[in-house]
């Protein structure tokens, strides 16, 4: 079956083949070949629905890193199904509009070249059972997103949204990955399949509460739940089958399907249900009441995604609940939850797939997506109106559209939560139906505003860009094969229940028994039921608060904009960038003897706090050889020509003090019995004199420091500090001799050597590497002093340095 | 013994660093001559002044003072001897190409 690891590399074969053939072949759209692409993927993987809904699934294994059991593994059950044909199907439709919808002027190599891309990478996240895969690909359709919001890379407002939206859903894949390594700790494997296998025997780990939440971070923010939300409108600026695509059919859905594929770890914990559970109905509220205010057609779009999203978040928290209670018969009744949450995947990227779809070629044929400019389209665009209809009726929940069955659905498992009575949800348990039936009314508001402002009421045809007609039938054939399947789904959703969703389900519940996992949807629950009197409830409700909206506008202006989380995003931007520039500057000043103060300091405070703190200084005088009289004299001396170096007020003083020095060290070398160090000091020391006379000849003259009294007693403080370290260090390590020296063996020179001199014989036996490298180091100081003198760029050949 | 040449070294590392700290370009390689001396000091005191002979392999005699310390000083010295030699021509060049040995004014441009 190695053909299901072929499927995900064929995408990224076709876009490295792309610019060849883009260049090759001018005179096809280039497009139609990512199509067939798409196309022959749709069939490759619609092929295997029958299979699988007899429960087979399937898996094949590349051996990627063997060593550290991260391979290549693709895995197809129900769950990972369902996506495939998604981001296949979607993506073979998608491209279809695209071939019409973007001008041939357009560089479309690259276009093409990145939503294939985009599509492997997609198909990777779904099809991997080996998590740290699954996380490369995680990261791929990050990066591919970001190229396709910024497709059109001239203009500044797709570039913030690019980076936006790649800042927010990479950080959340960083955490989703630290959850991943905290899993492979609990469980030593990377598979998906054996880590379920697992599920119930770790969840007393300390690391399963922070695994939990870091993954949930990264579905999150890939799934633009709150307050994560805010990159999905800002990547609107992306071509709008990108749009269409990736930010509301498929990537979005990428933390969808990670939420549903570790339900079965995580699912039946508290947290995980209330914070799934939880942020998705305020997603779906937030982005629902959010949408109602926008003017742009897409911004509306964007923010009617989120909402979507959080609503299939929360039926996915709801339907954990099941894993709650075990195999019993009670968990059933939530499982219908994640079977809606399903339903509702599948419906959503039908309908809104072709409301993007119906949203460009508005765009494209009238030049404008601006509400206000709209008006009044009906008989000019009947069969775009037509579509659009569908898309927005469904959406908002109407039959006989699919949305209508998943909203039912939806109300049902918030109604049935409502009573479970765990979780402490017989406290706030009623709240949850409150708050998805007032967001559902927003939802009916913003998909009338949909339909009704941009297709009826005037025509306002001077602020359009061009008069107002259909446009051609290619880019009608997509949206309208959406629009038919919406409408077929809900004529015959078993079909789809049966064969796709059902499957899933035996992936997201593999403790149940498969005969209760499947769910037959009915469109008719009775007049006893509730959930069709919130439907009604929400045409109603919806419809007066659609009719007064500009009376109730004023809420929206109650919170300021300053509020926004957008805000929030771009003032802590602003700020990081500005506070570190600040922090860089304060410590970077360019001046050296800054850096010289660091230095020291450190030097300082690690040295000698880690001597203080271990208490190793040793102070033990016994072995030490007695002093004479002219030493004592010789110390003396050098140590007030030492000091007074630092007083000296000409350059001829301190060059003639630094010399008394240097032959003092020579004599030093003379009573400790080493006639070669005091042969080599004098005669160093006197060429560094003279070194220090000529270029005394050369340097300007000493000025009067006028150092601020402040950093010259800094100055002193750390020399000092440094002196006296340096000293403690020394008298620690003489006193603690561990072992003797090794110094008896070169005792033997004349034996091995042939040399008398013991020192000679190591510089030029025993240890020759040295002197060798060390007349290395002689030969570069020399070539380097002679260039440094001669070599001048000239000002006339725009010399470096002069830059 | 040891001790006091330790506490020479130190002053010698005190009085290096203050004049590394310094602006004039002409003290703070004052400074790195003075802190080698201190390092030459410091080595040859760790291999124990015990007074033995110098180690030059003569008849008769078996306690030669340590002759390791002494090659590794010998190497630094030369060492730090290039190194001196090329700070200077460097100081040099800086001062007449610059018309300045301030570390203050030696700073680079401030739109680099």
């Amino acid at each position: 079956m190695s053909t299901l690891n072929i499927a995900i590399i064929f995408p990224f074969i076709a876009a490295i083949v792309i610019p060849f053939l883009y260049n090759k072949i001018r005179k096809l759209h280039i497009g139609w070949f990512a199509m067939l692409v798409s196309f022959v993927l749709f069939i490759y993987f619609a092929r295997y629905v029958p299979r699988i809904a007899n429960g087979e699934t399937f898996a094949n294994t590349i051996n990627w890193i063997p060593s550290y059991g991260i391979n290549f593994t693709a895995y197809l059950d129900g769950l990972s199904l369902i996506l495939a044909l998604l981001i296949t199907g979607v993506g073979t439709l998608v491209i279809l509009y695209s071939i019409f919808y973007l001008s041939s002027k357009e560089s479309l190599g690259r276009f093409y070249t990145y939503l294939l891309f985009f599509m492997g990478a997609m198909l990777g996240v779904v099809l991997s059972d080996n998590i740290m895969v699954l996380y490369v690909f995680w990261e791929l359709t990050s990066i591919s997103s970001f190229l396709l919001i910024a497709f059109w890379y001239q203009r500044k407002r797709s570039r913030d949204g690019a980076k936006k939206s790649l800042l927010i859903t990479v950080s959340g894949g960083f955490g989703m990955l630290i959850g991943f390594i905290m899993l492979y700790i609990m469980t030593g494997t990377w598979s998906i399949r054996e880590i379920i296998s697992m599920a119930g025997s770790f969840t007393d780990h300390a690391l399963f509460i922070p695994a939990m939440l870091l993954l949930l971070l990264g579905a999150f923010t890939k799934s633009a739940q709150f307050p994560f939300h805010i990159w999905l409108p800002d990547a609107m600026e992306a071509p709008t089958p990108v749009s269409a695509y990736l930010h509301s059919a498929t990537m979005v859905k990428a933390g969808i399907y990670l939420v549903a594929r570790f339900t079965p770890i995580f699912g039946g914990e508290s947290i995980w249900f209330w914070l799934v559970t939880g942020v998705g109905l305020l997603t779906l509220f937030w982005g629902s009441f959010s949408a109602v205010r926008q003017t742009d057609l897409k911004a509306m779009l964007a923010y009617s995604t989120v909402s979507q999203l959080g609503m299939i978040m929360s039926m996915f928290g709801i339907g954990s609940a099941a894993l709650h209670f075990g195999n019993s018969t009670v968990s059933v009744v939530y499982t219908q939850a994640t079977f809606a949450a399903l339903f509702h995947l599948v419906n959503h990227s039908t309908f809104k797939g072709a409301l993007f779809m119906v949203v460009g070629i508005v765009d494209h044929e009238v030049g404008t997506r601006d509400l206000r400019r709209l008006g009044g389209l009906v008989t000019l665009m009947p069969i775009t109106f037509t579509i659009a209809m569908i898309g927005s009726f469904s959406m908002a929940g109407l039959p006989p559209f699919n949305g209508f069955l998943s909203k039912e659905m939806f109300f049902t498992a918030v109604l049935t939560i409502g009573e479970a009575g765990i979780f402490s949800l017989d406290t706030w348990g009623t709240l949850l139906p409150v708050i998805a039936w007032v967001a559902s009314i927003f939802t009916f508001v913003y998909s009338m505003i949909i339909v009704f402002q941009t297709f009826f009421g005037p025509y306002k045809e001077e602020r359009l860009e061009h008069p107002a007609h259909e446009p051609p039938v290619g880019m009608l054939i997509a949206p309208g094969i959406l629009a038919l399947l919406v409408i077929g789904i809900f004529f015959f959703p078993n079909v789809l229940g049966d064969y796709i969703l059902t499957p899933a389900m035996m992936g997201i519940f593999p403790s149940l028994p498969a005969a209760d996992l499947s769910v037959p949807i009915s469109a008719w629950h009775g007049f006893r039921s509730m959930e069709l009197w919130m439907t009604i409830g929400v045409i109603i409700f919806g419809f007066a608060l659609y009719k007064t909206r500009k009376k109730w506008a004023f809420v929206y202006k109650l919170f300021p904009e300053k509020w926004s989380f957008n805000s929030f995003y771009s003032y802590s931007l602003e700020k990081l960038e500005e506070h570190s520039t600040t922090i860089t500057n304060s410590y970077m000043t360019g001046y050296l003897r800054d850096y010289m103060v660091y230095i020291y300091l450190f030097f300082i405070v690690a040295i000698g706090g880690t001597i203080i703190y271990t208490g190793v200084y040793a102070f033990d005088i016994s072995g030490n050889s007695s002093v004479s009289e002219f030493e004592w004299i010789l110390v003396l001396v050098m140590i007030i020509a030492g000091i007074s170096v630092l007083f000296a007020k000409s350059r001829l003083t301190a060059i003639l003090l630094n010399s008394i020095l240097g032959y003092g060290v020579a004599t030093f070398f003379v009573i400790f019995r080493a006639p070669d160090l005091a042969l080599t000091q004098i005669i160093v020391e006197t060429v560094t004199t003279v070194l220090f006379l000529v270029a005394y000849y050369f340097l300007p003259e000493w000025k009067k420091e006028d150092v601020p009294r402040k950093s010259r007693n800094v100055n002193l403080i750390i020399s000092i500090s440094v002196g006296i370290v340096f000293t403690v260090i020394a008298l620690t390590v003489q006193s603690g001799k561990l072992f003797e020296s090794i110094s008896g063996y070169f005792e033997n020179s004349y034996e091995l050597a042939g040399g008398k001199n013991i020192v000679n014989s190591i510089l030029g036996d025993f240890r020759a590497f040295d002197t060798m490298l060390e007349v290395v180091v002689l030969l570069i100081a020399g070539i380097g002093v002679y260039s440094i003198i001669k070599l001048k760029a000239k000002k006339e050949d725009e010399s470096v340095e002069d830059q | 013994m040891e001790i006091i040449i330790l506490i020479l070294a130190g002053v010698l590392f005190a009085t290096a660093i203050y004049n590394l700290l310094q602006k004039q370009l002409f003290r703070i390689i004052i400074g790195t001559v003075l802190l080698s001396h201190g390092a030459h000091l410091f080595i040859l005191t760790m291999g124990k002044l015990k007074r033995g002979q110098p180690p030059v392999l003569t008849d008769g005699v078996t306690d030669y003072s340590d002759p390791l310390p002494q090659a590794l000083i010998l190497t630094s010295i030369v060492i730090s001897f290039g190194i001196t030699a090329l700070l200077l021509v460097l100081a040099y060049r800086t001062t007449q190409e610059n018309k300045t040995d301030n570390m203050e004014e030696l700073r680079g441009n401030s739109n680099e």
